[in-house]
């Protein structure tokens, strides 16, 4: 009885392998790059590592398809190559002749795909599920832009700035209009004399007179 | 009030005068024009048409403006005015080109403000793509061309496919555009009292920040390729004229000269005041930091190459692993060269179909730019891979904001110094709302570059403003010095002012070898400008070759527009001249007719004040 067991399991997965093959329509390649993502604390890549994988595939069916009870056995893997690489097909729990589509496949790897990496300490690109595209990480948008924020803190600043500016040139103009009634009288003839002795002061002055000459000179 | 007018504000100290001229002297072409003239004309070698070009043609204008503005005490239109009644047109076309290089200079600035404030998250905006609506990819003209280049041309200047293209005005510019405006009119708002406290730390703060870029630059990976490659001199390259032209250009445009910004300064002075070492500080000092910039600028430039020459190795290596099923690190950057021969020579089909790039270090260092491309692309792609990018970027859009407003100083300077000498300003409004008033009025105009094709408007303007129109009025400045004012005169004044008499060096450049070198130049550049066809770089993502730009012609109603900015400012000079000589005319028939001894004096005095 045992050994007919046996056979049928042995045969069982003989089948399944042959069905397990690099560009296998029901499958995907798999590539781990563990030394790029771990430096020295990288692990070696042998059966243990394979049977957790096989078995995190088989959480992730688990996940997506409510019910089946997805088994490590239900993970069939080949070609196996030093980069780490090789490919896998899912068969049904129900029914292991049974290959599981791509679609399906896909959806559950995408669905538990953080979990996946996290179990190999990997990223979406260290563990590579070639044609998985991993999605998209969207930008964190903010509720209010963060440049509208500084930008409302320069302006506030820079606001305040003017107003101080002006209000100080308005306080200083009154103290000195309040100053000036007194010397007006004497600005007067101060004037009349700075105008008239505007030579003494200002060579500057003398240079618009003394064009005079040069204009009646043309 | 009358106390007031007819004391001329002055400088509080030697200090802020001389800060203020290399403030204004020092701008954003010291950072991001002469680094990438210097690459691209052999490097090191390019030192040499540079100082020449200084000594013969920077530093002469330089002392004969700071030492006129001294003498006559007179912004730019009062100066030559004084001197000549008929070359006050000269005045007139320094003070528009002025204030329309102001306009759009502010623009530059509003993008700098726009990056600074986007430069306070964590990740910077312009290190990912953003995704497209289903998730499922970036978004194509992100993807195509890259990160930092959408970010700047879609999400900060949102910019049309042609000029012709106008859009609509984008609010987040007009927004930026506001705040730098306001920052100006915080600096600017009483003239050289509020501008002398505020160069304090606009021109200080941008030493201090390449200087730490320096110390950080050069520990950076790769920042010796950078600068072996920027001044490793080519000597082929100075038997090409172009060189030399764009050293006299460059030495010129830096200096800020011809604008009546320097003029207005130096009219501020005290009389006895040693002009001639003034001069020479400032064009030093301006020389000195367009080379101190481009060491930080060239190793950073030199990093950012090193970050893609490894990028693009690492790209082969990946591909040449993935392909071959070899174990993860195998292939390194040192043994990749063994083992692509190895792998060629077992199977050379598979590893033509993987179409390996060709990494060379050499094509990425020639990726260099100029202008805002240097800042706004390179720069920030650059950063992007520093560690702590937030901070120094931070640091690098406060330093190009600083540089560029203590250069907006000087522009509006050169606006309001005449205005205020010409008495055009009526008494009753205080200094205060009579700049704000300027600076709404250019505010309000420089609203055309925050349209789509704002960016293609404010190249127009940098090309045909900031150009040739300088070039005939500073030509016409040192005519009417040597030749009209009388050399000797001026010579006689300096030697007032200074206590000595400039030497030969003075008098052989201001009487001869300057004039001709403007002259050459103008010539020079006006065949240049004729032979090439007016053309600009569009960015079209609907291009064929996009990412690369596509170069368009202008359209004729463009063209007529560039015609009549370079030619509106400069009309001016023979117009003034030619209504002077009217009036002298009508004045001259009046006398013959009604011969009153009095009316010359009375009538001459009337239009010397305008």
């Amino acid at each position: 009885m045992l050994d007919k067991i046996l056979f049928l399991l042995c045969l069982a997965s003989a089948l399944a392998d042959e069905r397990c093959m690099p560009d296998t329509p029901h499958g995907f390649q798999v590539r781990l790059s563990i030394k790029t993502a771990l430096g020295d604390e990288a692990y070696v890549w042998n059966e243990n590592e394979m049977f957790l994988f096989r078995a995190s595939l088989a959480f992730a069916m688990r996940n997506h398809m409510n019910g089946q009870q997805f088994e490590v056995s239900n993970i069939i893997v080949c070609n196996e190559t030093m980069r780490v690489s090789f490919w896998f097909i899912v068969t049904s729990p129900l029914d292991t002749s049974q290959l599981i589509d791509q679609e399906n496949v896909e959806a559950a790897i995408r669905q538990s795909r953080n979990r996946i990496n996290s179990a190999f300490l990997l990223t979406d690109k260290t563990l590579e599920f070639v044609d998985i595209l991993p999605t998209l990480a969207t930008l964190y948008t903010h509720p209010t832009p963060p440049w509208l924020i500084v930008f409302g803190v320069v302006m506030g600043a820079v606001g305040a700035g003017i107003i101080i500016m002006l209000v100080s040139s308005v306080v200083q103009k009154k103290r000195k209009t309040n100053g000036k009634p007194q010397d007006k009288d004497d600005d007067e003839e101060t004037r009349v004399k700075t105008v008239e002795n505007g030579d003494a002061h200002d060579g500057v002055h003398n240079m618009s007179f003394s064009e005079d000459e040069r204009f009646t000179k043309m | 009030m009358d106390k007031e007018i007819s004391e001329r504000p002055k400088w509080d100290n030697k200090v802020q005068y001389l800060l203020t001229c290399i403030g204004f002297a020092v701008g954003l072409g010291n950072v991001w024009r002469f680094p990438y003239l210097c690459q691209t004309y052999g490097g090191g070698a390019f030192l040499i048409p540079y100082l020449i070009a200084l000594v013969l043609e920077g530093l002469p204008l330089l002392h004969m403006e700071l030492a006129i503005g001294q003498r006559l005490r007179l912004g730019s239109v009062g100066v030559w005015n004084s001197i000549s009644p008929y070359m006050g047109g000269v005045g007139v076309a320094s003070m528009m080109v002025s204030f329309l290089v102001g306009m759009f200079y502010n623009m530059i600035l509003a993008w700098i403000l726009w990056y600074f404030f986007h430069s306070f998250q964590n990740p910077l905006p312009w290190r990912d793509c953003p995704v497209n609506l289903n998730h499922t990819a970036y978004i194509s003209e992100c993807e195509k061309s890259s990160s930092v280049n959408y970010f700047w041309y879609r999400e900060t200047l949102n910019i049309t496919p042609n000029i012709q293209t106008s859009g609509s005005l984008e609010w987040w510019l007009v927004l930026c555009l506001a705040s730098a405006w306001c920052f100006v009119y915080i600096g600017f708002v009483r003239g050289i009292e509020t501008i002398g406290k505020a160069i304090y730390a606009t021109v200080t703060f941008p030493y201090l920040v390449l200087t730490i870029f320096l110390i950080r630059a050069l520990t950076l990976p790769g920042a010796a390729d950078g600068l072996v490659y920027l001044f490793t001199p080519n000597w082929d390259t100075l038997k090409n004229p172009e060189v030399w032209l764009d050293a006299a250009t460059q030495i010129f445009f830096s200096l800020s000269l011809a604008f009546g910004g320097l003029i207005a300064f130096s009219s501020y002075n005290a009389q006895k005041n040693n002009c001639e070492r003034d001069a020479l500080i400032v064009g030093c000092v301006n020389s000195f930091t367009s080379i101190y910039a481009s060491i930080p600028i060239f190793a950073i430039l030199g990093f950012k190459a090193n970050e893609n020459y490894n990028t693009c190795q690492n790209w082969n290596i990946l591909q040449l692993t993935n392909a071959f099923n070899i174990g993860d690190e195998n292939i390194t950057v040192e043994n990749y060269q063994d083992w692509f021969n190895q792998l060629n020579a077992t199977d050379p089909s598979e590893v033509e179909s993987l179409d390996l790039k060709t990494c060379d270090l050499h094509t990425f260092l020639e990726q260099s730019a100029s202008g805002t491309g240097l800042a706004f692309i390179v720069f920030t792609e650059a950063v992007i891979n520093m560690p702590g990018s937030q901070v120094w970027a931070v640091l690098f859009f406060i330093m190009l904001f600083c540089l560029g407003l203590s250069s907006m100083f000087g522009n509006l300077q050169g606006v309001l110094t005449p205005l205020m000498d010409l008495h055009l300003i009526p008494t009753w409004m205080p200094k205060e709302i009579f700049t704000g008033l300027i600076c709404l009025a250019a505010f309000t105009i420089s609203l055309i570059f925050t349209l789509g094709s704002g960016n293609y408007w404010l190249e127009i303007f940098n090309n045909y403003i900031g150009s040739m129109p300088l070039l005939i009025v500073a030509f016409f400045e040192i005519i009417t010095v040597v030749y009209i004012y009388g050399i000797n005169r001026f010579n006689d004044d300096i030697e007032w002012m200074t206590g000595r008499r400039p030497n030969i060096y003075w008098q052989a450049t201001w009487r001869f070898i300057s004039p001709l070198m403007l002259l050459v130049v103008f010539v020079a550049y006006v065949v240049m400008q004729a032979e090439k066809s007016p053309t600009y770089s569009a960015w079209n993502p609907d291009y064929v070759y996009f990412p690369l730009a596509e170069v368009l012609p202008y359209p004729g109603w463009v063209v007529a527009i560039c015609g009549l900015l370079s030619a509106i400012p400069v009309i001016s000079i023979p117009l003034v001249a030619l209504y002077r000589f009217i009036c002298f005319l009508k004045n001259y028939i009046k006398t013959r007719h009604n011969p009153n001894p009095y009316a010359n004096d009375k009538t001459k005095k009337f239009y010397q004040v305008f």
